[in-house]
Formats: structure tokens, C-alpha cells, sequence
């Protein structure tokens, strides 16, 4: 296992809770603050915005005074495959769904994700995709009569 | 009080024996019996994917299906835990201890029988409760007001993220999240757009099953994809009649179910502690009481009738507060309620009344469920460990396409599909950074009505913060609340030095594939 990110694992957790923390509360800048008595819709948001800011710092707070140990620190085993295939799958059924219907962009999305398995072949990817994109268009196009052809030319939504 | 109880159950049975529902309800426990013994897709995964399909369907039915996939999932676990030594389930993971040991003395079957009865007896604890405890809730939580849902909300997020599995102050980190997340669309008073980044599509919100699918769905198999489980499935061959204990084993195992259940009971009254706690709690409890402590860990029956009574006891007893009060306690129990939510119905104390057909029917079918699953799980055990040997590699794409699919129909929107991808993106850096999605999703689905009554609060106190203390009540509710924060500041103290408490318990759990 080989680690990719020296800093303790915490000090990375707490900066990002400290980023969403900001990314709130400026949004909620944005709008009407109010008052306690008469709480405008950015009241919320800057108060949780700015409480997580203080846990974040919290977070990486505590992280510096104890003692470091395998585990808090980042390890990551790239899987470059298996991650670009698992984001490729439902991204095809986004793009596809849009534009030809149920039953390629199930094909499609469960073909492509099935390769970032390195057991699978081209062969059993084939067959999967093919058994599942079967099934599913029996269940949600015909059972459940999703709306969404299962085959078309161009936007349909 | 016991009388109405009785005439009210029987009313639920009823409910729950109307073709219709009876029907849902095998079914939801036949699916969550099949993932529960599918290592790699937990029941919030699940629920989240069944949850669109749900939508047409009539409340009742729908309740009492997604219920039954989070208790037949519990059902599922055990078998993987004792016959394959695979902790995928967390609540299941002790059972392995001596699960597993005993299986390799060609006493597998033995132990799932008792792990059966066990479950069932825990089950039907729970249930009783749930059908007293409940009526009693009800009555003290009808007399509150905005400041008092507020603090008891309150109480629940920070007993839910403190209490639950990992960092405490990840916890808390991760339910202001989930709050912020549930702030995103449309304010409720003022229609004004809040953290939508100017993006027209997020107007509505974010649909809770996105939420769900990217936290516990794509973001577990980016986790999982390619770490190969290696389990060796050599003893898994357990016949039916293997099953039955002997009178000895049955005479150990019995009491050892009774503590577990009772340790169970009290675990699933505090928000946040639910199964997995309690099944841990009661395996140290039976090693501290044994006469032989030494032996566990080489195949003792009570290692495995305590910890499985008492997570099927705190299972069924998860449902009180989020029936009752509408507060729930772990991630299934925000999507039961966000189900609730979806079909227009408002959860909170006046839901007794106002739907009695679904909570006297959904603990009827609790009963009938369990029943189910005590028969299906005895003569099918066969065919559930051939199901063991489904590979990952099939699995998961094919989840992705339920996933997609799943969104989508929730709402016919692709956008949302899009929203699931990117939070389970994030979600998998929060998982490589030590954060716990779990109570995520209790904030966001608390969030809103969490926001709705504070407002509220602070317009009948004409702006007064100290009200949450000054009414008795909420007061015992903020008190409890900064009593457990005081608690894990106590406890982070006591910890600094060195770190045992972690180290000791990291032994046991095997963070595989699973969620809570």
C-alpha cells in the first residue's frame, strides 16, 4: 500500500469541512439575514456555515496533538480503471438515456462499468449488459411504464 | 392501557393481512433476506433503490416492504458472518468471532439455527415494545411545542453522529452536512433559492434517494471495486437438518439470547446507538459473565445467540423513536421516514392517530415478517449460500444500472442521475478521509423540519434564545444533549495519552464493503 498524501488524514478532513463551511456561508450572504425573532433565509445557512468551520478546525485541531499512526494517514491504492469505469457507467446512461432511449443506455452503462472489474471480460461484460438491459427494460419500461422510451432519435425530454 | 393496545394490534393485523400488503411485506422480506446475504450491497443501498418504485404504490404497502428489507437484511448477515467469516454487515461482524469457529467444528448449521431463534426471540422483544412504549411516547410528545421538537431533534442529531460508528466530531461534522444539504432549493417561508449555485435544476432540492445512492451506493463501489474478498466457502455446506440444536446447546444458548435482548431493548432507545452497538455490547457482556471467558473466540454458542438477539431486538426497537416522535436513529431509519415523507404523510407523534393503519400494520407485519423469515430462512439456507457465491464483479454494475434508473424514476429527472454521480464522488473522498455517511442522511432528512421549528420557536419567543432552556421539558432534552457532547470531550481527554480504546476495538471490525 503506498501513500500518496504524507500530511496526517485529518488535517485533510478538517480543511474540507472547513471549505464547505465557507462555500455555505458566503451563499448564504447572499440573502436576507433577518433577525433571531424574524430569521430570514440566510440566517440558516450562515450559522451552519460557520459552525462547520469550527468543527473543521476542530477536526484538524485534535488531529495535531495526537500521536501519529498507520491509519490516519491517506492511503490510496490508485484504481484508475475500476474508478473511470464505475464514472463512465452512469454518465453514458445520462448521455444516452437523453438521446436514445432505456434500453442502450442501460447496455451502455452497465457494459462500461462492468470493465473497471478486472475479472471481467469483453465477453462476460457482453453478456451481463445484455441479461440486465433485458430485464430492465421489462421491468421499468413494460411493468412499470417508466417514462422513458426505450428507444428513440434525438431529445425526447 | 394494555386493553386498547390489544384491540389496536389486532385492528394492525388486519391492515397488515390484506392481500395486498401481505404480499409487499414477503416480498420486502425476500429481497432484504437476499441482500443480506449478498456481501457488497447493504440495506440503505437497497431501500434507496426500491424507494421510486414505491411511489404509486398505496403508504401502507410501501412502509411495510421497506421495513421488511431492513429487518430481512438482518437475517441475511448472520449467514454470511458464520459460515464465510465475511463481517460485510456491521451488525454481524462479532458474530464471526465465534461464528466462524464453529462452523470449521462442522457445527455451522447449529449455529445458524440458534442464530434464528435467537433473532426471532429478540424480534418479538422489540415488537412488544415498540407496541407499548410507542402509545406512551406519543401521549407526552403531543403536548409539544416548536422549542420542544426542536431540542429533541437536536438531541437526536448530536446522539446519532456522537454515538454512531468513527470520530464523534466527524459525526457532527457530517450531520451539519446533511443539514446544509437539506437547506439546497426553495426556502420554505420565502421561496428564495438557497445553495443552488445558480443552478435552475436544484430548485427543488435534492431528492433523498440521490443522496442515498451516491453516499451508500457509488461511493461503496468506488471503494470496493477490484479489493478482492477472498473467502473460502469449504464448510458451507449446511443441510437442513443440521439446523437443530441439541437440548445442551439450546439450554446455553437461551439465556445468553435473553441478556442479548434486553441489552439490545436499551441500545435502541437511544438514538443513534442501534444494532451494531448493541451487538458489540452484548458480546463483551456475555465474555465478562462467562464463567470461561477465556473460550470465546473458539466457537461458543452464546458468542452467537447474544449478539444476534440483541441486534434483532434493537432493529425492531430502531422504529420507536422515528414512528413515535419522528426522530429517527440511524440511515435506514431517515430513509423510512423520508418514504413517509414522500408519500405525503407528516411524521411526528400525531402519526398514530392520524394513520393508524400504517404503524398498528406496519408492527403487525413486523410479527408475520419475522415469522417469514423464520421460515424461509430455514428451508432455503441451501440456496442462500449458493447465492454467496454471486461475484462482485457482476453485482456492482448491475447495481449501477438500478442506481441510474432508481433516480431517475424518482423524479423523471436525469439531472438528479447526475447529482447522484457527484455525490458519490465526494462521498467517496469524505469515506477516504475517516468520515461515516450515516448521518448525513439523518440531517437531511431532520434539516428542514429542524429549520421550520426553530423559526417557529424563535417567533413565539419574540426572538429568545434562552427559551429552549427556560420550558422544563426542552430543557431536560438540551441538557441530555450537552451531557454527551460533555461525554465525548471526557472521553477524547481520557484517550490522549495513548490510543487504546480505538486500537483495541479496530481488532474486530472489518471495514470490507458495507454500510451501517
Amino acid at each position: 500500500m503506498r501513500h500518496f498524501l504524507r500530511l496526517k488524514r485529518d488535517y485533510y478532513a478538517g480543511a474540507l469541512m472547513v471549505l464547505l463551511g465557507l462555500i455555505a456561508a458566503n451563499d448564504g450572504t447572499h440573502y436576507p439575514i433577518g433577525t433571531l425573532r424574524q430569521m430570514g433565509p440566510g440566517y440558516f445557512p450562515i450559522a451552519l456555515g460557520v459552525l462547520l468551520i469550527v468543527i473543521g478546525i476542530l477536526i484538524a485541531g485534535t488531529a495535531a496533538g495526537a500521536a501519529a499512526s498507520e491509519e490516519d494517514v491517506v492511503a490510496i491504492r490508485p484504481e484508475w480503471r475500476g474508478w473511470a469505469c464505475i464514472i463512465a457507467g452512469p454518465t453514458l446512461f445520462i448521455a444516452i438515456g437523453r438521446y436514445a432511449g432505456m434500453l442502450p443506455a442501460t447496455f451502455a452503462c452497465v457494459f462500461v462499468s462492468a470493465l473497471g472489474d478486472r475479472q471481467n471480460t469483453l465477453k462476460s461484460a457482453t453478456i451481463l449488459a445484455a441479461g440486465v438491459s433485458i430485464f430492465g427494460v421489462l421491468l421499468f419500461h413494460y411493468l412499470l411504464k417508466l417514462p422513458m422510451p426505450m428507444l428513440s432519435w434525438g431529445t425526447w425530454s | 392501557m394494555i386493553e386498547t393496545a390489544l384491540t389496536d394490534l389486532w385492528y394492525g393485523f388486519g391492515v397488515a393481512f390484506e392481500p395486498h400488503n401481505l404480499m409487499f411485506c414477503f416480498l420486502g422480506v425476500l429481497v432484504g433476506n437476499m441482500v443480506g446475504v449478498l456481501p457488497g450491497l447493504g440495506p440503505v443501498a437497497t431501500i434507496s433503490i426500491l424507494l421510486p418504485l414505491t411511489f404509486g404504490m398505496k403508504p401502507v404497502a410501501a412502509i411495510l416492504m421497506l421495513a421488511g428489507v431492513f429487518y430481512g437484511s438482518q437475517y441475511g448477515g448472520a449467514i454470511c458472518s458464520i459460515l464465510l467469516n465475511l463481517p460485510t454487515h456491521p451488525p454481524h461482524a462479532v458474530t464471526c468471532l465465534d461464528g466462524y469457529p464453529l462452523t470449521k467444528q462442522g457445527k455451522g448449521g447449529v449455529a445458524l439455527g440458534i442464530t434464528v431463534i435467537g433473532s426471532f426471540i429478540g424480534a418479538s422483544w422489540g415488537i412488544t415494545e415498540m407496541i407499548f412504549l410507542a402509545p406512551v411516547l406519543v401521549n407526552v410528545a403531543m403536548k409539544f411545542g416548536p422549542a420542544e421538537v426542536c431540542s429533541l431533534m437536536l438531541l437526536g442529531l448530536i446522539a446519532g453522529s456522537t454515538l454512531a460508528r468513527g470520530s464523534p466530531l466527524k459525526g457532527v461534522a457530517m450531520t451539519v452536512f446533511g443539514l446544509l444539504i437539506g437547506l439546497v432549493g426553495a426556502d420554505v417561508e420565502t421561496g428564495t433559492p438557497r445553495l443552488t449555485f445558480g443552478i435552475l435544476d436544484l430548485y427543488d432540492g435534492v431528492e433523498i434517494v440521490a443522496l442515498a445512492l451516491g453516499l451508500f451506493g457509488i461511493a461503496e463501489f468506488l471503494k470496493g471495486i477490484n479489493r478482492e474478498i477472498r473467502f473460502d466457502d469449504k464448510y458451507a455446506n449446511v443441510k437442513f437438518r443440521d439446523l437443530r440444536p441439541s437440548k445442551a446447546e439450546l439450554k446455553r444458548a437461551f439465556p445468553a439470547m435473553l441478556r442479548g435482548t434486553f441489552i439490545g431493548s436499551l441500545c435502541s432507545l437511544i438514538p443513534g446507538t442501534g444494532p451494531i452497538i448493541a451487538s458489540f455490547v452484548s458480546y463483551a457482556t456475555e465474555k465478562k459473565i462467562s464463567r470461561t471467558p477465556e473460550k470465546f473466540g473458539t466457537g461458543m454458542i452464546e458468542g452467537v445467540a447474544a449478539p444476534e438477539a440483541s441486534t434483532h431486538s434493537s432493529v425492531q426497537g430502531d422504529f420507536i423513536p422515528t414512528m413515535s416522535l419522528g426522530i429517527p436513529g440511524d440511515a435506514v431509519m431517515a430513509l423510512i421516514l423520508g418514504a413517509l415523507m414522500i408519500q405525503g404523510i407528516v411524521p411526528g407523534p400525531q402519526l398514530i392517530s392520524e394513520h393508524p393503519d400504517i404503524f398498528w400494520g406496519l408492527i403487525a407485519s413486523f410479527w408475520i415478517g419475522n415469522i417469514i423469515l423464520v421460515a424461509l430462512n430455514v428451508p432455503l439456507i441451501g440456496l442462500w449460500v449458493k447465492l454467496l457465491a454471486v461475484p462482485y464483479k457482476y453485482l456492482y454494475p448491475s447495481a449501477l444500472f438500478f442506481i441510474c434508473i432508481g433516480v431517475y424514476g424518482a423524479n423523471n429527472d436525469m439531472f438528479q442521475v447526475a447529482l447522484t454521480l457527484g455525490i458519490g464522488i465526494f462521498g467517496y473522498i469524505l469515506l477516504l478521509l475517516g468520515f461515516h455517511p450515516a448521518p448525513v442522511l439523518l440531517g437531511f432528512v431532520l434539516g428542514p423540519r429542524f429549520e421550520e421549528n426553530f423559526r417557529r420557536a424563535m417567533l413565539i419567543s419574540r426572538g429568545d434564545i434562552f427559551v429552549f432552556v427556560k420550558h422544563p421539558i426542552s430543557a431536560v432534552f438540551v441538557g441530555l444533549a450537552a451531557l454527551l457532547i460533555l461525554l465525548q470531550i471526557v472521553l477524547w481527554l481520557r484517550r490522549m495519552p495513548g490510543l487504546r480504546i480505538r486500537n483495541r476495538k479496530s481488532g474486530i471490525r472489518n471495514p470490507a464493503l458495507s454500510d451501517s
